[in-house]
């Protein structure tokens, strides 16, 4: 499988998750990890954003991370599939390279 | 499969030096081998002995040296990093004519070469960071 990509700051904060999604390729894949993964949640103001980069590649969010900020019971974007750790392990093992947006 | 780490930020800074933990424990508890951690800039604060968070906060250090310990993860500082932070082992504190040594234990100071062999030698390599 193509590349995976690792955003870890909130696109409320940073520009990065803009960034990669505007920059990653077909059946490239997006973790989101740390305060990124607020943006997993429903209504916000990345979902179009997100819902757009969905057509092209398989987002993920690292639940541990939504839980700790308060989001455990949240619903999600409908593309989004939340992993825990040893998923986050399964898609670096599943992927050709990873690639961290810091 | 073989993994490699890689730590950019201090502990207790945000959560690099958590996340780079649980994904290493999560790697090792899935049968992969994780060839090395590398620490640099201030992720090279992760291997000094002298931190003493409260009882009920985790002790990021320990939480390493146990993993080198239980696992035989080779964890490597930076060592310019480390002079810059003032993280000194023996052979550092005679280089450099210090009266101390503070790094902890499973911890080695080396230099970037570490940090290329690893992104060579292993399959993939995950970096955590600000």
């Amino acid at each position: 499988m193509g590349t995976l990509n690792i955003v870890n700051k909130s696109p409320f904060e940073k520009r990065t998750l803009d960034q990669c999604l505007k920059r990653i390729g077909e059946g490239d894949s997006v973790l989101l990890i740390e305060d990124a993964s607020v943006s997993a949640v429903l209504g916000t103001a990345s979902a179009e954003l997100l819902l757009n980069a969905s057509k092209q590649s398989k987002l993920y969010v690292l639940g541990p991370d939504l839980q700790a900020r308060g989001f455990a019971d949240a619903t999600l974007l409908d593309s989004i599939e939340s992993v825990d750790y040893e998923g986050f392990v399964n898609l670096v093992v599943t992927h050709d390279r990873v690639h961290s947006w810091l | 499969m073989k993994l490699a780490v890689l730590v950019n930020e201090g502990p207790y800074q945000h959560q690099a030096s958590d996340s780079a933990f649980q994904f290493v424990t999560a790697a090792l508890a899935a049968g992969h081998d994780v060839m090395r951690v590398f620490f640099y800039h201030d992720g090279v604060n992760n291997g000094t002995r002298l931190t003493t968070p409260p009882q009920d906060d985790r002790h990021i250090q320990k939480r390493w040296t146990s993993l080198a310990t239980d696992n035989k993860v080779d964890l490597v500082l930076c060592v310019a990093a480390c002079q810059r932070r003032g993280l000194v082992d023996d052979g550092e504190a005679k280089r450099n004519a210090k009266d101390a040594t503070n790094i902890a234990e499973g911890f080695r100071i080396s230099g970037l070469g570490q940090l290329v062999e690893a992104a060579v030698e292993a399959d993939r390599l995950v970096t955590f960071g600000d």
